[in-house]
């Protein structure tokens, strides 16, 4: 189906039911219960698992295949929600000119850095890459305002020419009048299920990056860039020139990127320059890697499990924290609460820090592995003949440079 | 945005109809139950406060924290009622807002615009909060007061001192009890011509970003009203850390005044660079060097150090102040926590009480009827004298103190000291200045 | 002229914090292959050493004073430093004013064993994983590391000035000639310039002619050949750590009074300090300091005004152009080794 072998039409169906009954798996506890507070299932939380997804996706298309780490992506992004952004000036609150536009920009952008970076290999790439991005961000918080509002972000304003407004157009983004903040909201028994057009949108596009970036992986394409991986300068002996490949990874997962940007735009019509800082291409790497780089499913998973700490933990404050121990004696709850406190709400870097460390030294291959190795203790138990699954999720090569 | 939350007595309804809603959900958006966004039903109301708890503002975040916990409670009717008896206002009795205990969740803004809207729309959307409040830096202000407008929820700014807050970003749904830069420069400018003489020549050092740029150009009109002259608006990178190679010209340009527009970090960073330079032990055109601070916060200026001490600059509030409301401030926030208030934390306990006031007056919760309520209201007893909440761009109008680095401090705390109040009249300006054109309210938007 | 000779001061104390953090990465990446992305936080790790040292000189009696009255109203509390009451006023004032310099031995220990525990407990365990992986276990280290002086030590920046006779500048320019107030310099920073050119002949000096030196040179050059020699490289790279911990640590300890330390500080060094190693060229010592030295200057010099009102904002972008620049013409930076770090 689709061009796909029966084993990846299978996977693909599962990614595409996960993924459509989010709002529902998110949402594992009652509302009102203490541990309310772990729900995820709210619009802007699933609209940023699927965005960080694409992004994420995309980045492996170059990382995971290819093995050039780049320390810049995070530019592309900021590219694709500008452009998007003025697309919502200058036209209208649709949101499709505005993402076509981001992917069309962000596309092109990565072509010239990635032309000019892709000379040069391994570190020396990476750096390039970074100051490519870091040129980006400091211009567009200081320089470069006029066409970016710098520090507070781009935003639209009531007075914003929006040629194609009509009279009573919505005033929030939309698809041909879908507006995306739109939700469905479903009580059952304590349960409370959040189900947005918004993230719907994204959800869809989701899928079909993930579906692209599938075809990708199994394309000659793909087995070119896994080449380039494994050896480029036997490639290069045998009179393949690599550099168009490589640029031509670049230049998708670029247009991953903007695309990525366009959505968190289009979810939220405000474009930060922070977007293009070193530290948010940085989350990207470590969402890849955390996940596991050159599986399909490890960099949306990495692209979860971060956005998940940085919404949920961050929001733990010390009243929570009371609710939770609130049945223990009043001396020992305080007792408690001064060990746990400082892994919750201002401390979350802290727990964030740990678990990547955690994760890194105890499961090689990300959470992709630590999955792998659950689902083979399960499979041993049941049987004792264990599939093969390495076609999903090949073996951990080393990614960069050894 | 839009929500439509069934009662529970059409659960069954809902529950039958649940699959079918997932194709069509416009089914349920069009009828709304609720009147506003995050309308309270049950008996507690939720509001969301914002602060940056990582990044360089983290502390300023944690004060600001305090300051809300503080009010909460006054509002719950625990602890000593804070400035709840002192406010001219006396409609508050301790039952919460309207009878509904006040609760709250928190959020981290890491001092940028998006991480902060994230925050925000999941105390919107997860946790009901009918209120936002918070931030330390004029571009998170700006960012989440755009998306309260949209969302159809009040936003009260916290620390945010740009002109753009009230200026040209200003917005139906936000309100800014905090001063700004045309203030700083209107209450500063006659104290610095009174000390240091009207034919004085400055060089700006700035922050290169929006709230720099307004600041910079308030306090050179300012001062150049008064005759001074400026020699030099020299922009230096968000992310500088070490000054000298912008500060080391400054003696060799013939200004006798340097002018940091810079804040937390930078202005930490480069004052105490300024000292090391030697700046302030120079003589230049046969006057004493002088290094002006427009707008000081004690606790990044703890930093600096020895090195704040004589400078002069401004601030909304600080805690030796002598009046009622002042004083039970700082002593309701002192017996809790053992130290004084911050002026971030000042603001945002007035801007709590304030919200709940109006909230009250109006009887209602309705972003519009809260609004109403705020807009062109007077009131006193809340540390900064009488004070006017302006209809027209929604900025507070009071009394701006101009401080000064305390020679020799008694305690920690004993940074600053203020060397005049600034009447408020003096302050004021019309709402179609220049420097704050551009905007426009737009219409209070409910929500849902 | 005289413009340019003042950024030229001006970018040698830049120069020498860059040229300190870089030099200590490069000796982890030369030596153990290692790309350590904690490096930032040792180099913050050391300036809290000299906080703590001022915090612990500075411990306090208090005592209640029923004259005076605190913010509440209580009795103001007087409180006496343990250092003055031990040895005399004098000489415990004058503890407390030289905290900074005696932070250096307070760090060296303490940073040295860091670097021990480092290696052997968390960096051994990746020399054989991919670069990828050592960038994220580094980089979660430096964010709990950070996060741990944030909880003791709050967010904001602390004050830990120079000794008293190091404060203030004096007129360079007027000793050249110059008119006066054109070229001055703050003491310390010349103080900082002095002893980064200490700290790093000292590490020179120590590889180039010292038999341990000659041995990790080896090792640097041929890790394999040397193990087969039968010298137990391991044990010397270990050490090689904790004394790049102990650069760090030392330039974090005297950087203190130029700027007042905050817990993210390593954060703001880190990326630049990438930079400048590769400019300079992997695995290359007198690289790391060569790039360091130059782009702080090239720094300095994009931040004056002149040079500011042709290139509008170039003070902001200046290091990363010079990298891309320099990337572009030399394909293993100023002084890098071929095949290092390049697939």
């Amino acid at each position: 189906m689709l061009g796909l072998e029966n084993k990846d039409t299978k996977f693909l169906l599962v990614v595409v039911a996960l993924t459509l009954c989010t709002p529902i798996i998110l949402q594992p506890f009652p509302e009102g219960s203490s541990l309310a507070q772990f729900n995820a299932g709210y619009p802007d939380l699933m609209q940023r698992f699927a965005i960080f997804g694409i992004f994420a996706i995309g980045f492996n298309i170059l990382f995971g295949l290819t093995g050039y780490l780049s320390f810049g992506h995070a530019a592309f992004l900021g590219v694709g929600s500008y452009s998007t952004v003025w697309m919502f000036k200058l036209l209208s609150y649709n949101v499709l000119p505005g993402l076509v536009l981001a992917v069309i920009t962000s596309g092109i952008f990565a072509l010239f850095i990635g032309y000019i970076s892709l000379r040069r290999s391994g570190i020396y790439f990476s750096i390039l890459t970074l100051a490519f991005a870091q040129m980006s961000f400091n211009l567009a918080y200081s320089v470069l305002t006029p066409i970016t509002n710098g520090e507070t972000g781009l935003q639209v304003y009531t007075d914003d020419p929006q040629y194609l407004m009509g009279e009573g157009a919505l005033t929030t983004t939309h698809v041909f009048g879908l507006a995306m903040n739109k939700s469905l909201i479903v009580p059952i028994g304590g349960w409370e299920f959040n189900f947005n057009v918004g993230y719907y949108f994204c959800a869809i596009i989701a899928i079909l990056a993930f579906y692209l970036s599938l075809r990708i992986f199994r394309s000659p394409f793909g087995l070119m860039l896994r080449a380039v991986k494994s050896n480029q300068q036997r490639m290069n002996y045998t009179g393949l020139n690599s550099r168009p490949y490589t640029l031509a990874a670049f230049v998708i997962s670029g247009m991953y990127a903007g695309l990525a940007g366009g959505l968190l735009a289009s979810m939220d019509p405000l474009a930060g320059a922070e977007r293009m800082q070193w530290t948010a291409s940085g989350e990207v790497v470590i969402m890849t890697i955390l996940g596991g780089a050159g599986t399909l499913m490890g960099p949306v998973l990495g692209a979860g499990f971060i956005k998940y700490f940085e919404n949920i933990f961050s929001k733990i404050n010390d009243n929570v924290l009371h609710g939770w121990f609130s049945f223990l004696p009043d001396g020992i709850e305080d007792f408690f609460i001064n060990i746990v406190n400082p892994f919750f709400g201002e401390g979350w870097h802290l727990t964030l820090g740990l678990l990547f460390m955690c994760v890194v030294i105890f499961l090689p291959g990300g959470l992709m592995e630590g999955g792998q190795r659950i689902l083979n203790l399960l499979k041993r138990k049941s049987k004792d003949t264990a599939d093969d699954d390495s076609a999903h999720h090949p073996k951990q090569s080393p990614h960069v440079a050894e | 945005m839009s929500y439509s939350k069934p009662t529970r007595r059409g659960l069954l309804k809902t529950g039958a109809i649940a699959g079918a809603g997932l194709a069509m959900p416009t089914i349920f958006t069009a009828s709304s139950a609720h009147a506003f966004t995050n309308e309270p039903t049950g008996g507690s109301v939720t509001l969301g406060f914002n602060v940056p708890q990582s990044g360089p503002y983290a502390d300023e975040g944690a004060d600001e924290l305090r300051a809300y916990e503080l009010a909460v409670e006054h509002l719950n009717g625990g602890g000593d009622g804070g400035m709840m008896p002192t406010f001219s206002s006396q409609v508050l009795d301790g039952t919460g807002i309207l009878g509904k205990k006040v609760e709250y969740v928190t959020g981290d803004t890491q001092t940028k615009s998006d991480a902060a809207r994230a925050s925000a729309r999941s105390m919107i959307e997860k946790d009901g909060a009918i209120m936002i409040t918070g931030g330390s830096s004029s571009g998170v202000a700006i960012a989440v007061q755009g998306l309260c407008q949209e969302a159809g929820v009040i936003f009260m700014a916290g620390l945010t001192h740009s002109n753009d807050t009230t200026g040209k970003d200003k917005k139906a749904n936000g309100f800014r009890h905090f001063f700004n830069g045309y203030m700083s420069g209107a209450a500063l400018a006659p104290v610095l011509a009174a000390r240091y003489g009207t034919d004085r020549t400055a060089y700006h050092l700035t922050a290169d970003y929006t709230w720099g740029w307004t600041q910079e150009e308030s306090i050179a009109a300012a001062t150049e009203a008064l005759g001074w002259s400026t020699v030099d608006k020299v922009r230096t990178p968000l992310a500088a850390t070490d000054f000298s190679s912008y500060i080391a010209p400054v003696l060799n340009s013939g200004a006798d005044v340097l002018v940091l527009n810079h804040y937390g970090g930078n202005m930490v960073n480069s004052l105490t660079n300024a000292v090391q330079f030697g700046l302030r032990d120079k003589q230049v055109n046969g006057k004493n060097f002088e290094i002006v601070v427009p707008l000081y916060s004690r606790l990044m200026a703890r930093g600096a150090g020895e090195n704040v001490k004589g400078i002069l600059g401004s601030t909304n509030w600080h805690w030796s102040l002598q009046d009622e409301g002042s004083k039970a401030f700082v002593r309701s926030f002192g017996q809790k926590y053992g130290f004084p208030p911050s002026q971030a934390a000042h603001t945002v306990y007035c801007q709590t009480l304030l919200y709940a006031d109006a909230v009250t007056r109006a009887g209602s919760f309705n972003p519009c009827a809260v609004g109403e309520a705020l807009e062109g209201y007077e009131f006193d007893g809340l540390g900064n004298g009488p004070t006017l909440y302006r209809a027209d761009d929604h900025q507070c109008f009071k009394d701006v103190l101009v401080v000064q680095g305390k020679e020799n401090p008694e305690n920690e705390f004993d940074l600053l000291e203020v060397v005049e109040v600034t009447p408020a009249a003096q302050v004021t300006y019309p709402a179609d200045h220049p420097m704050f054109a551009g905007g426009n309210l737009g219409e209070c938007n409910p929500g849902a | 002229m005289d413009a340019l000779l003042l950024q030229i001061l001006n970018g040698l104390d830049k120069g020498s914090a860059y040229a300190l953090i870089a030099l200590g990465l490069t000796l982890i990446f030369g030596t153990l292959g290692v790309v350590n992305f904690a490096h930032g936080a040792l180099f913050m790790i050391g300036a809290f050493c000299a906080v703590t040292l001022q915090k612990i000189l500075s411990l306090s009696s208090t005592t209640l004073d029923p004259t005076k009255t605190d913010f509440l109203g209580n009795p103001a509390k007087i409180e006496t430093p343990y250092v003055e009451s031990w040895f005399g006023p004098e000489i415990g004032a004058a503890l407390i004013d030289w905290s900074v310099p005696l932070g250096i031995l307070f760090a060296i220990p303490i940073m040295i064993s860091i670097g021990f525990i480092m290696e052997r407990g968390l960096i051994k365990h990746f020399y054989k994983r991919p670069h990828a992986d050592q960038i994220l276990v580094t980089f979660g280290l430096a964010i709990v590391l950070q996060e741990v002086i944030k909880h003791f030590y709050g967010a904001n920046p602390i004050p830990t000035p120079a000794p008293d006779a190091f404060r203030g500048s004096f007129d360079f320019g007027s000793m050249l000639g110059f008119d006066p107030n054109v070229i001055i310099y703050p003491y310390w920073r010349l103080v900082y310039f002095f002893f980064s050119v200490l700290i790093i002949g000292g590490v020179f000096a120590f590889l180039q002619f010292t038999t341990f030196g000659m041995v990790v040179r080896a090792g640097m050059a041929d890790r394999e050949t040397v193990g087969l020699l039968g010298i137990n490289i391991d044990k010397r790279f270990t050490i090689m750590f904790g004394i790049a911990a102990a650069v760090a640590g030392l330039a974090g300890v005297m950087y203190t009074p130029i700027n007042s330390p905050n817990y993210h500080m390593g954060m703001d060094f880190l990326v630049l300090s990438f930079v400048v190693v590769v400019v300079g060229g992997m695995g290359s010592l007198p690289g790391a300091v060569l790039a360091g030295f130059m782009l702080g200057i090239l720094e300095s010099f994009a931040s004056m005004n002149q040079i500011k009102a042709i290139f509008p904002g170039i003070d902001q972008i200046i290091i990363y152009l010079v990298a891309i620049l320099i990337l572009l013409t030399r394909p293993r930076g100023l002084m890098g080794r071929k095949g290092v770090m390049e697939d």
